[in-house]
């Protein structure tokens, strides 16, 4: 009775905190084998052939196709440079420039993946569109009100996240620590 | 309670077991998968559009609206494919996915340093039955080994700005995948 009892209660919990843990791991998106610079986080071998399982896994949940490595590289950040979920009632400005590459692109996504809609139609911006300073830097200003320069479009969603695509570019395999790639600086300001 | 610790031990470390074995096993599971996602439009070894991701409609998440894309969801069990497509002014792209959407390689229009990016593909097998004389011949013929049997071939090419997009469709349009 006893062995019955704890066979059962042991393959409960080991049903329970396995599944949870996938769960957990496949969801909450994995940081390891990152990239981090700044609040904006990249995967550069999750396009190539020694993707780690769990990326594997997430990217088969959730149907994307990682940018191959032979293309390119996409940072995501979620947060703000000093850590605070980007939020899309608020005006976020990015500033900064970009790690070498071709060209770049910089896109909002609900947390989803799905772009959010907007009046504009702007869902981002390429290297090519954005107005620079004269320095060659720029700056974007993230905001759910229409605002002059490079406004991004948030929609007013609660949540969303950016992604900036670097293509044909030697960011990547190389540079494990990023700490020589600049990247543009995420600063929340005024919210509605 | 030695014994209550002992189950909970028994328990975590089978829990271990069925994180593990469920992490490996999703992507041979998976039923909304990229690959799956795009067999719903697009029939074997021919190029198909993907229409560009709306807030209302995407194909598949994250996909970046600044390019077109279109892809070749190729099946080599016949034999090699030809796979070829012109380069746009700004920047064109063709990457490999196996059945199992792992990206194995990727080339860009400056990669491939002419004004169509060409290739033969092929799995190891078949690469590995080209006849000797062929092997002279090779050094200018780009040839992608696929680890699997099908897989993925994506074209993405960038509109810099919207303006561009008829030019980047009409270049994509003229892009080939077929058996030799």
């Amino acid at each position: 009775m006893r062995l019955l009892f704890g066979t059962v209660f042991a393959l409960a919990i080991a049903a329970a905190v396995g599944l949870g843990a996938t769960w957990m791991a496949l969801t909450r998106g994995s940081a390891y084998g990152g990239v981090n610079i700044g609040a904006w986080t990249g995967w550069p071998k999750n396009g190539t052939l020694g993707i780690d399982p769990y990326a594997r896994a997430t990217v088969a949940r959730t149907g994307e196709l990682p940018v191959g490595s032979g293309d390119g590289v996409a940072f995501y950040a979620r947060t703000d440079d000093v850590g605070l979920p980007l939020d899309g009632r608020c005006d976020v400005l990015l500033s900064g420039t970009t790690p070498q590459a071709r060209f770049w692109t910089i896109t909002l996504y609900n947390p989803e993946g799905r772009l959010v809609a907007n009046s504009t139609q702007r869902q981002g911006f390429t290297s090519q569109e954005i107005i620079r300073n004269a320095d060659g830097s720029f700056e974007i200003l993230v905001a759910p009100r229409a605002r002059p320069g490079n406004w991004l479009p948030t929609g007013g969603v609660e949540k969303y996240l950016l992604v900036l695509r670097l293509y044909d570019t030697p960011i990547g395999m190389g540079s494990r620590t990023g700490s020589e790639a600049p990247m543009p600086s995420i600063t929340k300001r005024a919210c509605l | 309670m030695i014994r209550l610790a002992l189950w909970l031990l028994g328990a975590l470390l089978l829990a271990g077991v069925v994180h593990l074995a469920t992490v490996l096993l999703l992507p041979r599971m998976a039923t909304q998968d990229a690959y799956a996602r795009v067999s719903g439009i697009a029939p074997i070894n021919t190029v198909i559009a993907i229409p560009p991701p709306t807030p209302e409609k995407a194909l598949m998440p994250f996909m970046d609206p600044a390019f077109q894309v279109s892809v070749c969801r190729y099946d080599l069990s016949q034999g090699p494919l030809k796979f070829s497509v012109p380069i746009t002014q700004a920047y064109t792209s063709v990457s490999f996915y196996t059945r199992s959407d792992v990206a194995y390689y990727a080339i860009n229009d400056r990669a491939a340093g002419r004004k169509v990016i060409e290739l033969d593909l092929m799995t190891a097998a078949q690469r590995a039955e080209l006849p000797e004389n062929e092997e002279i011949t090779a050094a200018d013929r780009l040839i992608v080994a696929s680890p699997t049997t099908t897989g993925l071939i994506v074209i993405r090419a960038l509109a810099p700005e919207s303006g561009w997009i008829p030019a980047v469709r009409n270049a994509l349009a003229a892009a080939q995948c077929r058996m030799q």
